[in-house]
């Protein structure tokens, strides 16, 4: 294996200003539904007192998810020793921070009352999970901050690299229980209050940040005109692999546990069977779209050899995870709340009918322009730094490599 | 005579702390007795505050407890805001809520608001501590510090919150609300400092108590010691303020 050189792209082409314009296009987008959301009121949105948390939570948790899982290539290298996703590490750490920064915008954005944000910087309730959340997301932009560094400096990185680099992934295990306990410590409902969402978080970011990861590699690499080697590729797309079965391994854990409890058959019912759009968006989007025909992309022995159609898997593990958040953070919520078990409920607050919820044009695009965010961050990165190594062909990056 | 100088010091003295304890033993019994406190003094967590319902005096169709808390606190018919708001999005302090036995076909009907819990999810998990609980027992939203997250709404077993989705014009003086933040049942804060029942318990005193829970010589908890009171989810281990009798 030779020694890896990393260079900036040239980024003058056509297609990176197309790139860039397109993707500016989109975050402005997102800027405008966000002031259009802030000026009026949340009235404009379909969010409403059945289902208070909407679109924007769905993209800005996928999000937040995925960055701390976009971390974890480089800790297979730093923390695993794999020398093999070395070369990978510098922009395995740039992308969770750019998907952090378009998820906590999206967050941000969505608040009622944006414009408090110093309050929420200033006052902590040490007793709420949120409040753990934003001193964890903080704490993960100055680490891997930090990591990236010793990843780029040579001197410090080799001394540096490995404590450094364990610290960050010790850390993003924490953010994303932290994430997961968001849904988890809500004691009342019935989709959520499980310790198994925390670990199932984490899974979820292995799998959903290395799919972006991947979909990254295979753009920038053939649209730079760098070389990809089959190796590389071969492993990264194995490794996915794992992780849309681990996931899966999660899902039906969580699902089963909770169809045992004659308490939870209600909403495991509701999501499963006869929940319209959210049993849809479960068995088609979530478990069809995003983990079979993935895994079947990944491991058919001639369809795994296919740049376009992994590309294409790995493209389905993301929608396929918006869809999973999407049933969790909303099929969740639009399932009621049980307060008196044995008894018909009905009052003028839906109370005993499931919630209903269309979304608004403004809440896809305040998370879309979330995710351009992050991407437009990842496409002005490597213009300026030396991310992306220059190479990486087998011969160049491949440590089992033989001529 | 150091005798003497002795002794006159201590009539002295024994006739001074007399005369300090006869001054301030009225001001210490009456601070036992009384239930109403100075208003430039804290709340203390010597009362707890709370509603007892009657189920079984609830009727129906009877909406008056909704009606006076609108009126009292300028919401849904009690003030013109919320136009534009659609109605699964306007806010509702408190609420009817009719039940029908599954088994039986017994039906019931009782109001349901904020349960004024001793344990509220709602103050565990706001990030800010916007959602708090006074020593009263009282839970409220600090709108000053409310940032809208409505993590308090995900988290409320009852479903008692609102979030504003809309600019409000002429508030309340006593009942402050404002767009983009959460609010909720008060148990009318105000008039409970001003030594008065929520509006809610004075437009139907026949099925609604309100007094202190803490004082077992109370109205309320002579009632709830003889007749009992149940919690709605008593299995969360939330202590609620609120009993219901009859569910």
């Amino acid at each position: 294996m030779k020694k890896i050189t990393f260079s900036e792209i040239e980024g003058w082409s056509s297609g990176y200003l197309a790139l860039l314009a397109i993707l500016g296009a989109i975050v402005l987008v997102g800027l405008g539904s966000a002031f259009y959301m802030e000026h009026h009121g949340h009235y404009v949105t379909g969010m409403n007192n059945q289902i208070v948390w909407g679109v924007p939570h769905v993209f800005a948790v996928f999000l937040i998810v995925a960055a701390s899982g976009a971390l974890n290539t480089a800790s297979i290298s730093s923390v695993f020793g794999k020398v093999a996703y070395k070369p990978l590490a510098r922009m395995s750490a740039l992308l969770s921070i750019a998907l952090l920064v378009g998820g906590l915008m999206v967050l941000v954005l969505d608040l009622g009352r944006a414009d408090r944000l110093i309050v929420a910087m200033t006052k902590y309730n040490f007793k709420s999970i949120f409040a753990w959340n934003m001193i964890l997301y903080n704490g993960f932009f100055a680490i891997v901050g930090a990591y990236l560094w010793m990843l780029m400096d040579a001197r410090l990185g080799k001394k540096f690299a490995r404590p450094v680099g364990f610290f960050a992934f010790l850390w993003r295990l924490a953010l994303t229980t932290g994430t997961g306990s968001i849904f988890g410590f809500l004691v009342a409902r019935q989709a959520y209050d499980a310790a198994i969402m925390a670990p199932m978080f984490v899974v979820m970011s292995f799998s959903f940040g290395l799919a972006i990861l991947l979909l990254i590699l295979l753009a920038s690499y053939k649209w730079s005109g760098r070389e990809f080697g089959d190796a590389l590729f071969t492993r990264l797309k194995n490794l996915l692999g794992i992780f849309v079965a681990g996931v899966l391994y999660f899902v039906i854990a969580y699902h089963l546990t909770n169809l045992y409890a004659a308490e939870h058959t209600g909403v495991e019912h509701f999501i499963l069977l006869n929940g319209g759009i959210y049993s849809n968006m479960f068995w088609y989007g979530q478990i069809l779209l995003g983990s079979l025909v993935p895994l079947a992309l990944f491991y058919h022995p001639t369809w795994g050899k296919s740049r376009l159609l992994v590309g294409l898997g790995a493209a389905l593990v993301i929608i396929g995870g918006w869809f999973q958040m999407y049933v969790i953070i909303i099929g969740g919520q639009a399932f009621p709340l049980v307060l008196f078990p044995g008894k018909t409920v009905e009052s003028s607050f839906s109370d005993g009918i499931i919630n209903s919820y269309t979304p608004t044009l403004a809440e896809f695009g305040l998370g879309l322009g979330g995710f351009a965010t992050a991407l437009i961050a990842v496409a002005l990165a490597v213009k300026v730094l030396r991310l992306m190594p220059t190479s990486l062909a087998d011969a160049d990056v491949d440590p089992h490599y033989k001529k | 005579m150091n005798n003497n100088t002795d002794k006159a010091r201590r009539n002295f003295m024994s006739k001074l702390v007399a005369a300090a304890g006869v001054a301030v033993a009225p001001g210490v019994i009456l601070h036992q007795v009384a239930q109403a406190k100075p208003a430039d003094q804290p709340v203390s967590s010597k009362n707890r505050w709370g509603i007892l319902v009657n189920t079984d005096k609830c009727a129906s169709n009877c909406n008056d407890c909704v009606t006076a808390c609108e009126n009292e606190n300028g919401w849904g018919s009690g003030s013109d805001n919320e136009q534009l708001s659609s109605p699964l999005q306007k806010s509702q302090w408190i609420r009817k809520v009719k039940l029908t036995d599954n088994q039986t076909g017994h039906v019931q009907s009782l109001p349901l608001m904020c349960q004024h819990c001793e344990n509220p999810p709602c103050v565990d998990v706001c990030p800010t501590g916007a959602s708090m609980k006074r020593a009263d027992g009282i839970v409220l939203v600090d709108k000053h510090i409310c940032i809208g997250c409505r993590y308090c709404m995900m988290a409320c077993p009852y479903k008692a919150r609102s979030f504003i989705h809309e600019e409000i014009h002429n508030q309340r003086v006593n009942a402050p609300r404002g767009i983009g933040t959460v609010e909720a049942c008060t148990m009318c804060v105000v008039r409970v400092d001003n030594d008065q029942t929520p509006a809610c318990v004075e437009a139907c005193e026949s099925a609604l108590m309100f007094g202190d829970l803490n004082d077992p010589g109370s109205r309320i908890s002579i009632e709830l010691k003889k007749n009992g009171g149940e919690q709605i989810r008593a299995d969360l281990g939330l202590n609620t303020g609120v009993r219901y009798q009859g569910i």
